[in-house]
């Protein structure tokens, strides 16, 4: 299983899009593919609406990522992040450092409801 | 662009020397044993004594035959270990094993047969039994894989809490069945994830540490009995039967199929410890999964069995564990084995203690003989990475070594008081001549811990070995028919009584009379000095139909039934309110064993006596009642336990407090509920202060403290 990954630049900043398989095959590539965006200082969004799967160096990868745009001040968030993913990740402690893009609308609304 | 990027660091040895079965290879670094990821590759490194030489094999993940077969060049050998780094391997959908070649001749000791692929004794990850209960292909050559990890698990501000021993207040638990109910009603019954979501109950019942039943990789389908009566085959639940001492159980994780259970287990620990509960692991060093010489060889075996096992002359198994072999653990490399696995629980995983199974084995010399000073359990308890964990001991062990009270404890150890346990059972059930051994239990066992205070006897009164607390107060004799065994396994001593019928009864006043057993035996254990141990679902009058050994038996017999939590609410408020004022009466925590000195501050002794008199304790062989008053340690109340075990109420006259104070009621066992007991801090003044009515086998527990206000003053 391969992996794909798609730019999409927006006023609000840069989309990228993944197909496939995040594994320890293709990390790399992501890896590749994500460090030079947040090194644009633009704020990020990693759409894994068609990502089926996400394995332990694919986890390590997102949050490596994750580290470096901390690090750099960037905002990065994950969207479409199917059930079996997010299971996975909560289960194994990665959700707790990521934002994701539903908890984020979430707690955007939680705030105009206020 | 921070500094910790993925920009590599040069390394000269990250280029290979040699090429080894198509692979690019150099001599690997001797220790860490194991495998590592390292730059560029992975690096192996094994340990065998008598081997002439070892190889290396290789398997892609799930595949059944190897890649590669890499046998390890000479000069890869350092002294006896094997060590070499493997360039270009992908450590994630890779698995591996060894092949010693060496001398087969049992007489001697010696078990190698280079056709076994062996497992990694270090292995971090196992794969093979990736989900609990999936019946193996055992036609495969190869079952438990090892497999490659990143030990880079990111616990943010997780530091240990070291709770104070004293201030313990123990649950005894076993991840599987402590979610796998329907009833459960968690998203992944039976984990790691799925105890994680029951992290707020643990809360709220108040305890402060878990201990987890055996979840060392085991492999839950090595039992080969059937229910006699329902065909339905039986498991290896419990455990105790280690394949793999690093690698958690991955059967264990809802994630354990994508091999993540060591990212699910910590992320479970670290909850905990972020809820105040530290996580003890119940370890069993004293056997493992190879069983004799007619059992599977899985590694040690055919890695170096003479060092690992203790052997006969004849080169069979001792077998002190009654499972068929024995860990040669005082040999100085077993030793470093245990060490260094401890070690990597400690760092790794952040575990907070340690209870040892049948630890008394760890303190035998090869041939058996207990030592005087076991190197293994002075290593133990002086090394640096263990240095603030809890270390508790089973003192006894299969071949008879009885250690309750002796244990080579170096000032660290802590035991599970085995005598607490079958004196208080003997004093419930109203046997005559235990009150003088009862006070002696209760006050934290000096006869057998005076070098090491209150907190080296871990008190206790059920636990997975054995009756459930409803069922001890359910059953004369065992049921254990559904082992398969003919009823004869489990212990026959169990010190339980039925309250008049054998099992199930629709008789409201037996029913009532267990309910109230089971309260009085809670009263007592968290009111004993000593760290308090609750089995798991006996808050909730957990039942296994009278099995005192569901060790094969994952089924509703063992599972912790949710229901249960609204089913028996009385008595899980109860041990509520029973586990706060233990955490709310330093006295029933102090360290130090009573000596009946005075208190100054109170004009009382740290510890005195009572009957039906005040001060008057009837030591006779018929006397069924012992009351007792603690105070100090730097609290202001006088804490008054009155245990009835008669068959009959007694009047209580009681001890006159120090100025300013009277006596107020917390618990009366033999009070309707909500009246058996109150909320820390809110018990209600005696009407009438000097005198008690204490029902038939009831325990009152009352609290001297200041005077109420007197409403008239409002």
């Amino acid at each position: 299983m391969t992996l794909t990954v798609k730019e999409r630049r927006n006023k609000s900043g840069t989309v990228l899009v993944a197909t496939g398989e995040i594994n320890s095959e293709t990390s790399g590539a992501l890896l590749q593919a994500l460090l030079p965006l947040v090194r644009e200082g633009r704020p990020l969004r990693i759409d894994l609406t068609a990502v089926t799967y996400v394995s332990s160096a694919g986890l390590r990868t997102l949050l490596v990522v994750y580290r470096e745009a901390q690090h750099a001040g960037v905002a990065v968030t994950l969207y479409g992040v199917s059930e079996e993913v997010r299971f996975v990740m909560s289960a194994t402690g990665f959700l707790d450092f990521f934002e994701t893009g539903e908890a984020a609308a979430a707690a955007a609304r939680a705030k105009v409801a206020r | 662009m921070s500094e910790t990027s993925s920009e590599q660091v040069l390394r000269v040895d990250a280029y290979p020397t040699h090429e080894v079965g198509g692979y690019r290879v150099r001599a690997g670094k001797p220790f860490p044993f194991g495998a590592n990821v390292v730059p560029g590759g992975v690096s192996f490194s094994v340990f065998s004594d008598q081997a002439t030489s070892m190889t290396l094999v290789i398997f892609k993940r799930g595949e059944p035959e190897p890649m590669a077969e890499l046998q390890f060049p000479e000069e890869f050998r350092t002294g006896s270990v094997f060590a070499m780094t493997v360039f270009g391997l992908d450590h994630e959908n890779i698995e591996y094993g060894y092949r010693a070649d060496g001398p087969f001749d049992p007489a001697t000791g010696h078990r190698f047969d280079a056709r076994q692929v062996l497992s990694d004794p270090y292995a971090r990850l196992i794969a093979g039994r990736d989900v609990w209960g999936v019946e193996p292909d055992r036609s495969r050559g190869y079952q438990y894989r090892s497999r490659v990890c990143l030990q880079d698990f990111d616990w943010a501000d997780d530091t240990p809490l070291r709770i104070p021993a004293e201030d313990l207040v123990v649950y005894e638990a076993h991840v599987r069945g402590f979610t796998r109910h329907p009833s459960s009603g968690v998203t992944a019954p039976g984990t790691f994830a799925g105890l994680r979501e029951k992290i707020p109950y643990l809360k709220e019942l108040g305890i402060n540490c878990i201990e987890l039943l055996p979840v060392f990789e085991f492999d839950e389908s090595d039992n080969p009995r059937t229910n006699p009566e329902t065909g339905e085959r039986l498991y290896d639940y419990w455990g105790y039967n280690t394949v793999s001492f690093f690698a958690p159980k991955a059967g264990y994780a809802a994630t354990g199929r994508y091999g993540m259970q060591g990212d699910e287990f910590r992320t479970l620990i670290k909850d905990l410890h972020a809820a105040g509960i530290e996580v003890i692991l119940d370890v069993v060093f004293n056997h493992t999964a190879e069983g004799n010489e007619l059992g599977p060889t899985i590694s040690f075996k055919g890695l170096d069995n003479a060092t690992y096992y203790m052997l006969t002359p004849e080169g069979y198994y001792f077998n002190f564990s009654g499972t068929g072999n024995t860990v040669n653990c005082n040999h100085p490399v077993v030793r470093n084995f245990v060490l260094d696995c401890l070690r990597h629980w400690v760092a790794d995983y952040h575990i907070d203690g340690f209870r040892f199974d049948l630890a008394a084995i760890l303190g035998r010399s090869a041939d058996g003989t207990p030592l005087p000073n076991p190197p293994l359990l002075e290593l133990l308890a002086f090394d640096p990475v263990l240095r603030h964990t809890k270390l508790i001991a089973e003192a006894w062990d299969a071949g008879g070594l009885y250690e309750v009270g002796n244990f080579p404890a170096y000032g660290r150890w802590a035991e599970w008081n085995g005598k607490y346990r079958d004196t208080v059972r003997s004093f419930l059930k109203g046997d005559p001549g235990v009150t003088g051994e009862l006070a002696t239990r209760i006050a934290g066992s000096p006869d057998l811990y005076s070098s090491r205070g209150t907190s080296a006897s871990v008190n206790f009164l059920t636990a997975h070995d054995g009756f459930t607390l409803a069922d001890l107060v359910s059953y004369n004799d065992k049921h254990n028919e559904a082992n398969g065994e003919g009823n004869n396994d489990g212990g026959n001593d169990n010190a339980s009584w039925n309250c008049g019928a054998e099992g199930p009864t629709d008789d409201p006043e037996v029913s009532a009379l267990r309910l109230r057993q089971m309260k009085n035996a809670l009263a007592i254990l968290f009111t004993s000095q000593g760290i308090p141990m609750l089995l798991a679902g006996d808050e909730v009058a957990r039942t296994q139909l009278g099995n005192n050994n569901t060790y094969c038996q994952d089924n509703e017999l063992s599972w912790f039934d949710w229901d249960q939590v609204d089913g028996n609410a009385e008595l899980l408020r109860f041990t509520r309110e029973m586990i706060g004022f233990r955490k709310h009466h330093r006295e029933l925590r102090s360290t130090s064993h009573p000596t009946g000195r005075l208190r100054d501050s109170l004009g009382l002794p740290d510890i005195s006596w009572h009957g039906e008199r005040a001060w008057q304790p009837d030591w006779s062989a018929e006397s069924r009642l012992l009351a007792v008053a603690r105070c100090g340690a730097g609290d202001e109340d006088v804490v008054y336990v009155a245990m009835n075990s008669h068959w009959e109420p007694h009047d209580l006259e009681l001890p006159a407090l120090p100025g300013g104070r009277s006596w107020h009621l917390f618990a009366d066992t033999g009070a309707e509920a909500p009246y058996d007991i109150r909320t820390p801090g809110t018990e209600q003044e005696l009407d009438n202060a000097g005198k008690y009515l204490i029902g038939p086998r009831s325990v009152v527990i009352l609290v001297g403290r200041a005077n109420d206000p007197d409403p008239r003053d409002d």
